[in-house]
């Protein structure tokens, strides 16, 4: 019996392997293609020095990162300290479990999906903000209280913005919400939920702390918030978080959205099965890539909000919003509008 | 603001109008040339006035030009030039027998080259030097010669490109 355990336990974790390793690459390259992409924004050409066109360069960056020291200010809270880039990574990789990337392929195709995304997704703020208070620094305290406050914020928009898809799909589990979406481009529930999808996106991208409510970091008024006192290996902890995170929302995005793994070409009548041969992977990837692009391209384009106009945007526009659309999906559902709800 | 421009304002803003207007400036940004000098292996053009490294500058004939008449010394402000001079012994011309620059004060004002009567000290469009050990940073006369003498040519090329403007 038990070795029938045993082979079950070692298959798993050869899985998380699989999952893991590319996600790290990925979260690797992220921050390659991210240099690149706002330095050709900015009429420069970015790092192209290290290996062919620079392609080295976050390897580079990984082994510079390792071999520095870890800093730990002599008034922090030693133990805190070094667990708080742990916490704040740890939800970002745990994530990945019960995301569907095709058709089947999944770690733990759990029932509750969403609600076990949002949950995560939400633990990882404790992260920064104990970061924040075991630096015993100003800087990091502030950054800290106000990545706390900006979650808190837009977890509301975000969870609101996803219980649209909830209402639409019938389900929690991430494989059936994205099969409710069969059918091609015009099928997706980005079209019927056009003002969730934008909302769920300015929501992500706030919940990742990315430019242009980078806050919890706020490198022009809090020097670098809740990281200040980070050095080296520590320091890239955060940073890999931060990355991973952002994929995750990204590919949360396209689950939810864009269909996920389907073709945009189901049901068109020469595209479609010309292009039935593509893998869902394939497409999932390729959906998941414009979204990081989006991240980028925001990135690169709009400058910073300042902290009252961040709180304003969550709360008296975002979370209104949701609200209107959310009884104008359920309206909708009720209705079996076609062709999205019908049946 | 009327009725009809507070709707257009509001439905504008729904729209994210200004916010897409932005993405596509960068977009186009994106695709244009990019303006990057790869910096070791290309350079940008330096001017014939540029004021970098120092050099003592000789006559065709081989004798150092300068004649150690101090104004360059007189006349820096940040007082990092420092000269000795007695009469040579051959021929009992006025000469330096010592001549510095301490790098780390000067601030490349270029008073030296313009005080000097007979072009001898003259600032070259050398930017890139560096010091590995500590004194270094002091340019002896025998540098400062060498330096003129390697670089003779570029620094008279750019003493005559530019003299129709002095």
């Amino acid at each position: 019996m038990w070795e029938k355990e045993l082979i079950n336990l070692v298959w798993i974790v050869v899985k998380i392997i699989i999952i893991l390793i590319p996600i790290l690459l990925a979260v690797a390259y992220l921050t390659y293609v991210e240099r690149r992409v706002i330095g050709y924004m900015q009429c420069r050409i970015g790092p192209n020095r290290v290996g062919f066109m620079g392609l080295l360069q976050p390897i580079a960056d990984a082994m510079k990162l390792l071999f520095k020291e870890i800093i730990i200010p002599a008034p922090s809270n030693r133990y805190l300290f070094i667990i708080a880039p742990i916490l704040s990574f740890a939800p970002a990789i745990f994530v990945w479990s019960v995301i569907p990337f095709s058709q089947g392929l999944v770690l733990a195709n759990i029932n509750a999906g969403l609600l076990f995304v949002l949950a995560a997704t939400s633990l990882g703020v404790y992260g920064v903000l104990v970061a924040g208070w075991a630096s015993n620094s100003k800087y990091a305290f502030f950054g800290g209280m106000r990545a706390a406050a900006q979650i808190v914020s837009y977890e509301i928009a975000m969870g609101f913005a996803l219980v649209g898809v909830l209402l639409a799909a019938g389900s929690m589990n991430l494989t059936t919400i994205v099969e409710h979406q069969t059918g091609g481009l015009w099928h997706w529930y980005w079209l019927p939920l056009f003002p969730l999808f934008i909302v769920y996106w300015i929501a992500g991208v706030a919940e990742t702390n990315r430019a242009p409510f980078d806050m919890a970091e706020g490198e022009s008024e809090i020097v670098a918030g809740f990281h200040v006192e980070y050095s080296a290996i520590a320091f890239a902890v955060f940073f890999l978080a931060e990355y991973a995170n952002m994929i995750l929302i990204a590919s949360l995005a396209t689950l939810m959205f864009l269909g996920g793994w389907l073709s945009p070409f189901q049901g068109i009548p020469v595209l479609g099965p010309a292009l039935a041969f593509v893998p869902g992977l394939i497409w999932f990837i390729a959906k998941v890539g414009f979204f990081l692009l989006l991240y980028l391209w925001i990135r690169a384009t709009f400058p910073r909000y300042r902290y009252d106009q961040v709180m304003r945007l969550g709360w008296k526009i975002l979370i209104p919003v949701t609200l209107v659309w959310i009884v104008v999906v359920a309206f909708m559902v009720k209705l079996n509008l076609p062709p999205w709800f019908a049946g | 603001m009327n009725l009809f421009e507070k709707i257009k304002h509001n439905v504008k803003s729904f729209l994210l109008w200004e916010l897409l207007v932005g993405m596509s400036l960068t977009g186009r940004y994106f695709f244009r040339k990019k303006i990057t000098i790869m910096y070791p292996e290309e350079k940008t053009p330096v001017s014939a006035r540029f004021r970098g490294l120092h050099a003592l500058r000789r006559y065709p004939s081989g004798e150092e030009r300068c004649i150690a008449c101090k104004l360059c010394e007189a006349v820096c402000p940040a007082l990092a030039i420092t000269i000795e001079a007695e009469p040579r012994k051959e021929d009992g011309s006025r000469r330096t027998t010592l001549y510095e620059i301490d790098l780390f004060k000067c601030i490349y004002c270029g008073f030296c080259e313009e005080s000097c009567p007979v072009d001898s000290i003259v600032e070259t469009n050398l930017s890139n030097y560096h010091f590995e050990h500590r004194g270094e940073n002091i340019m002896t006369k025998q540098k400062l010669l060498a330096i003129g003498d390697k670089y003779e040519e570029s620094i008279a090329r750019d003493r005559a490109n530019d003299a129709p403007f002095r």
